[in-house]
């Protein structure tokens, strides 16, 4: 019976993650066409719904090409290597909270209540946080080994280029969500998630927030530091040698890892499939029916909750794609290097001391979310270059002096 | 730079409620001006017959070399344009033809006009050559028929066409 709750998960999340992937391709398309006065794709089916299948189609049916100078073996092997980590990311992302065990109540108490067995999440690990970590960094295996086995010069930059992106912001995620990590005080995403019963992680962790959002932008290299694949640099990095249903795989995992990564910062920092309300939702509907029909509703309006939230995530992320220019590689580096890995040290120094010092997590929290804004308002200062208008006064005034 | 940032935002969320500027093509053509270069039209007179003289001239003033004229001497009881000679044959290869309107020019009777149609696709090279037959304005319609688009928008057509021996 385990077993097959277990298969029917993966298979269910494989197919909606795919399912995801293929409509949020529409949903960028069709909100970065407004947002860029436009239309975007509306000729197949009705508000273009049908598009992604067409996409599908027509890339399913495109002639598959190996290079003569590939290495055969691992540039065929690449795209898996590539949309594999991206898939099983999804394995301890909470979803949402049905547990079919017992009642509602267990969700929120982590399981203390009564037996917990919450069928939207496929594993409940107590290292979970370190699972995410250790995952999405294999995902640069394979863009790394594409980028090498196509074979191409374009290919072999593009692969170089993310290989060093990924491993620069690795650093400042991995330290950002160590900050989450040490302010909920468990690797577990489950008690992660119900820890964040008073306040949402953002409130502690809101410096956090910030750096985990940039570099986990980096780390899918989506824009404004999508320059893994520039256009006019390098036609489109790792994946210019491959076609067909390859190419498309390359896209999957870049996007289901865009979503994954919108999932990750909702449990971390927006409170999971947390909601205001749905504890008192759960014990009404359990007062009327009892309290199988109240955990499926519970389940049911968390999930929808969670997937709000990561649509919310994903739309930011089309709109940051329309606003902001492609960063230099230069300022990538120093980014990640001289700001936002800092950044996360203070981070967690002030995390360590004020979860020390202050006894009550409502009070820490304010302290953190003011020390948070303060450090970023310091940080945004230091950063500020010399503003051309100023530069432009002291010229004339200059030219005013000269006799 | 932060504020910049912002800014940016900002005016893509701005645009996001604005109508786009699209055009749905298939389903609405956007309305051409009135001087539009589009394709050639062979134009009669008010009584029926054909403007083309058969004189070549438009041919000689092509510089793309797409139009072929070969004209045949009018019979004197039932002559096809009021000249000696008509165009037997004409021929525009769409491929070559530069839309220039250098023949619209040249020509001494204002029977060929560069009009407002623009939809010129083809699956084969072969179908890009318009013979008379597609050129020519149909005859029940005569001399001065405005384009339907033109109709459509009270317009007239241009001036060559509108000139009258």
């Amino acid at each position: 019976m385990e077993l097959i709750i277990l298969i029917t998960q993966c298979l269910i999340i494989t197919l909606a993650v795919t399912t995801g992937f293929a409509y949020l391709t529409l949903f960028e398309r069709r909100l970065l066409a407004r947002l860029q006065h436009r239309v975007g794709p509306n000729r197949a089916g009705p508000f273009g719904l049908l598009q992604p299948i067409a996409d599908a189609v027509k890339l399913f049916f495109k002639e598959d090409i190996v290079p003569t100078m590939a290495d055969k073996r691992v540039y065929l092997l690449a795209p898996a290597l590539a949309v594999i980590p991206a898939l099983i990311i999804w394995a301890v992302i909470p979803l949402g909270c049905w547990n079919i065990a017992g009642g509602y109540e267990a969700c929120f108490d982590g399981g203390a209540s009564g037996p917990l067995s919450n069928v939207l999440q496929i594993a409940d690990i107590n290292v979970g946080v370190l699972y995410l970590l250790a995952v999405t960094s294999i995902g640069v295996y394979g863009l790394t080994l594409a980028g090498w086995a196509s074979n191409s010069k374009y290919s072999m930059l593009g692969g170089i280029r993310s290989s060093a992106q990924l491993i620069s912001y690795e650093l400042a995620l991995g330290l950002a969500v160590l900050g989450a990590v040490m302010s909920a005080g468990t690797l577990s995403t489950t008690e992660i998630v119900v820890g964040q019963n008073v306040l949402w992680g953002i409130v502690p962790q809101f410096l956090g927030f910030v750096i985990f959002m940039i570099s986990a932008t980096a780390e899918v290299a989506r824009a404004p530091f999508d320059l893994v694949e520039a256009e006019q640099e390098l036609t489109s990095g790792y994946n210019t040698e491959y076609g067909s249903m390859k190419f498309a795989l390359f896209f999957m995992a870049e996007y289901i890892k865009l979503i994954a990564v919108s999932a990750i910062a909702v449990m971390f920092y927006f409170g999971g499939w947390r909601f205001p309300g749905l504890e008192t939702l759960g014990s009404g509907v359990t007062d009327l029916f009892g309290p199988t029909v109240g955990a499926l509703v519970v389940g049911i309006v968390s999930l929808l909750a969670f997937l709000g939230k990561v649509a919310l995530f994903l739309f930011v992320s089309v709109w940051v794609r329309a606003s902001w220019p492609r960063v230099r590689y230069d300022q990538l580096m120093s980014l990640g290097w001289k700001w936002l890995l800092p950044l996360a040290l203070i981070n967690i120094f002030m995390t360590a001391v004020v979860t020390v010092l202050v006894p009550n997590q409502i009070l820490q929290g304010v302290i953190l979310l003011v020390l948070g804004i303060i450090v970023i308002a310091v940080a945004l200062r230091l950063s500020q270059t010399p503003r051309i208008t100023s530069q432009v006064k002291l010229a004339k005034t200059t030219e005013q002096m000269r006799p | 730079m932060f504020g910049s940032l912002l800014k940016g935002l900002q005016t893509t969320w701005r645009y996001m409620f604005r109508q786009p500027v699209t055009v749905q093509y298939p389903d609405v053509k956007r309305p051409v001006r009135e001087r539009f270069k589009g394709r050639h039209e062979l134009k009669r007179f008010a009584n029926g017959m054909e403007r083309c003289i058969g004189c070549s001239l438009c041919a000689a003033a092509c510089p793309a070399d797409a139009i072929l004229v070969v004209p045949a001497a009018n019979d004197p009881q039932d002559p096809v344009s009021p000249g000696e000679r008509y165009a037997a044959t004409y021929e525009i290869n769409m491929l070559r033809c530069i839309f220039c309107g250098y023949c619209e020019d040249a020509c001494p009777t204002n029977a060929i006009v560069l009009e407002h149609q623009y939809e010129l696709s083809f699956y084969d090279r072969r179908s890009s050559i318009y013979t008379k037959d597609m050129l020519l304005v149909p005859q029940d319609k005569g001399h001065g028929e405005v384009p339907p688009i033109l109709e459509q928008l009270g317009r007239q057509p241009s001036p060559p066409a509108r000139i009258d021996l």
